[in-house]
């Protein structure tokens, strides 16, 4: 269970990005935090793991208080939350496998992981998580070889083979084409609830977030506008979130297009395609 | 909506005031060149300029043909060039890895003090001539290939630091971070983060590097650290101009083969 109380940051340059927010993330709960650039979705997500130090307020992993943890402690927190990135953030010079064993960093000593000497459980695990995404015949290929969908999956090995309770997502899409971004999505959500992980995923795209979230928090201006369900997401709500605009196209597709979506699974006629291939992105 | 109307409107690049600015500027360019020219002429004592030709001419029918045999001697002062160079080189990188580190803004340990102090070392080790160091040094430690490895490494350290702690501030933030967010140390965030991006403008700089000192320990024989410039100026002082253009010819076959040798390996690398 993640307590989010009181959150505030303020930056070095005197903006206000967070003012005071609330949140409580039961486990196992995928939700999405949506809301303009800006509006300080990034900065909850870094508080949380400190990548950014919150300037008041207090963040709870199970009863531990992240925000007074000293560097020694904050390192073995930071284990137990995986982060995804928006450019995927993988080393691109290094293989795919010493990217995803790049997640065990936290739990290995210096010279064990700069010799690559890593015990072989987590290169059991390792091997495990990149044939889950479909990437297992990939495990040599530098990273900058891969296509984004393929470094995103990466991306995500490396996170889950921390054995974390929580996921930070940050933009897990932007970066993608449609169909690759539902993958993606996809499959962080199945993977939360295979392996009953909590999730916080930013996102811009209101449809997706709609589609694969239990569960939406509205940001607007450092502040919570919206916490509730996907369905309850009506144009007033948008509004308030980001603004005045017209928003019946954005919800109404999200009606028609869900159906379109399992369509998309099922391939006619043919046998029906090992998940691996569907995941790899080769359908 | 009103609409400007498009012809009859003139173009400019500069307005009036900043065309004359720029040809007072030329103005002054070229009476300051002419003048300066006139100041050199005047001190130049211009029969021998004149001469020069004749002189040139002559030097070059005293040198050829280079004095074959000679190269039996060389051997030994062109292998000691070469390792003054490898040598130095290599002590210069293991000391500016350091250096680097601590001067580039994203690794320093303090922007304040341990910075300024790197930023110190790059520069005065950049402003002082590898040639300038050997003196010095073969006044310390005494004439010898020892005092050329310490002022190529002297010589180097600054631009290895440099061009090396460049690369350090340009990389990926964001790969550093995400290794950060595993709950890495900070020595593995280093080995994971950082030391991958830039170690291909590290071993690009070590091998162009190396280039340039071959050619700089070339002529440190001159002032006394060892290596084939030693070589060189006996046979100046002794007007053995056979024997001089020979170490030329051997000079640049070497730097032909060191260039050849250092685009090979950048090759490899990029």
């Amino acid at each position: 269970m993640l307590r989010i109380k009181g959150l505030t940051k303020r930056y070095r340059t005197g903006d206000l990005a967070l003012k005071g927010i609330d949140i409580d993330v039961p486990d196992g709960q995928v939700m999405a935090l949506i809301g303009p650039s800006g509006a300080g979705k990034s900065t909850v997500i870094r508080c949380i793991n400190r990548l950014v130090e919150p300037t008041s307020g207090s963040i709870t992993l199970n009863d531990t208080d992240i925000v007074k943890l000293g560097s020694a402690d904050l390192r073995r927190m930071r284990r137990r939350m995986g982060m995804i990135f928006q450019e995927y953030a993988l080393v691109e010079r290094l293989s795919v496998m010493e990217n995803v064993l790049t997640g065990r960093l936290g739990y290995v000593g210096f010279w064990q992981s700069w010799l690559r000497r890593f015990p072989q459980s987590d290169i059991d695990e390792a091997f495990r998580l990149l044939e889950r995404v479909g990437l297992d015949h990939m495990a040599d290929k530098r990273a900058d070889e891969l296509s984004g969908g393929q470094r995103q999956r990466v991306g995500i090995c490396r996170a889950l083979i921390q054995n974390p309770e929580l996921l930070l997502v940050d933009e897990p899409t932007a970066s993608l084409d449609p169909k690759t971004s539902r993958q993606i999505m996809r499959l962080i959500r199945e993977l939360c609830s295979e392996r009953h992980l909590s999730a916080i995923i930013n996102i811009h795209d209101v449809m997706l977030a709609q589609m694969f979230a239990e569960r939406i928090v509205g940001l607007r201006l450092g502040e919570i506008v919206y916490d509730g369900p996907p369905d309850k997401l009506t144009p007033a709500v948008l509004t308030s979130i980001y603004g005045e605009e017209d928003w019946s196209a954005t919800i109404r597709k999200v009606d028609e297009e869900a159906p379109d979506e399992e369509a998309d699974n099922v391939v006619p006629f043919e046998v029906p395609r090992p998940d691996r291939d569907r995941l790899a992105g080769l359908t | 909506m009103t609409t400007i109307p498009a012809r009859g409107r003139t173009w400019r690049r500069r307005d009036r005031r900043t065309e004359l600015l720029v040809w007072a500027a030329w103005l002054f360019a070229v009476a300051l060149f002419v003048g300066c020219f006139q100041l050199i002429s005047d001190k130049t004592i211009w029969a021998f300029v004149w001469d020069a030709p004749t002189q040139a001419g002559d030097l070059a029918v005293r040198m050829v043909p280079p004095d074959w045999l000679y190269i039996r001697t060389l051997g030994r002062p062109i292998w000691d060039t070469i390792n003054i160079a490898t040598i130095g080189t290599l002590i210069a990188i293991l000391l500016a890895i350091p250096v680097a580190y601590c001067a580039a803004r994203n690794t320093t340990p303090s922007v304040s003090i341990v910075r300024p102090i790197a930023l110190f070392i790059i520069v005065s080790s950049r402003s002082i001539n590898a040639l300038i160091w050997a003196l010095m040094l073969v006044t310390i430690i005494g004439p010898g290939v020892f005092s050329g490895i310490i002022a190529i490494a002297l010589r180097s350290i600054g631009f290895c630091a440099k061009l090396l702690y460049e690369a350090i501030e340009e990389i990926d933030e964001g790969q550093v971070e995400a290794v950060r967010a595993t709950g890495a140390s900070g020595a593995q965030v280093t080995g994971y983060g950082i030391v991958p991006q830039v170690l291909p403008a590290f071993a690009g700089i070590s091998v162009f590097r190396w280039d340039i000192n071959i050619r700089e320990s070339t002529v440190l024989g001159l002032v006394g650290a060892g290596g084939i410039g030693l070589e060189l100026n006996a046979a100046i002082t002794q007007l053995y101009w056979t024997q001089v253009s020979l170490i030329l010819l051997v000079i640049i076959g070497t730097v032909i083969v060191s260039e050849w040798v250092s685009a090979k390996i950048r090759h490899a690398i990029i």
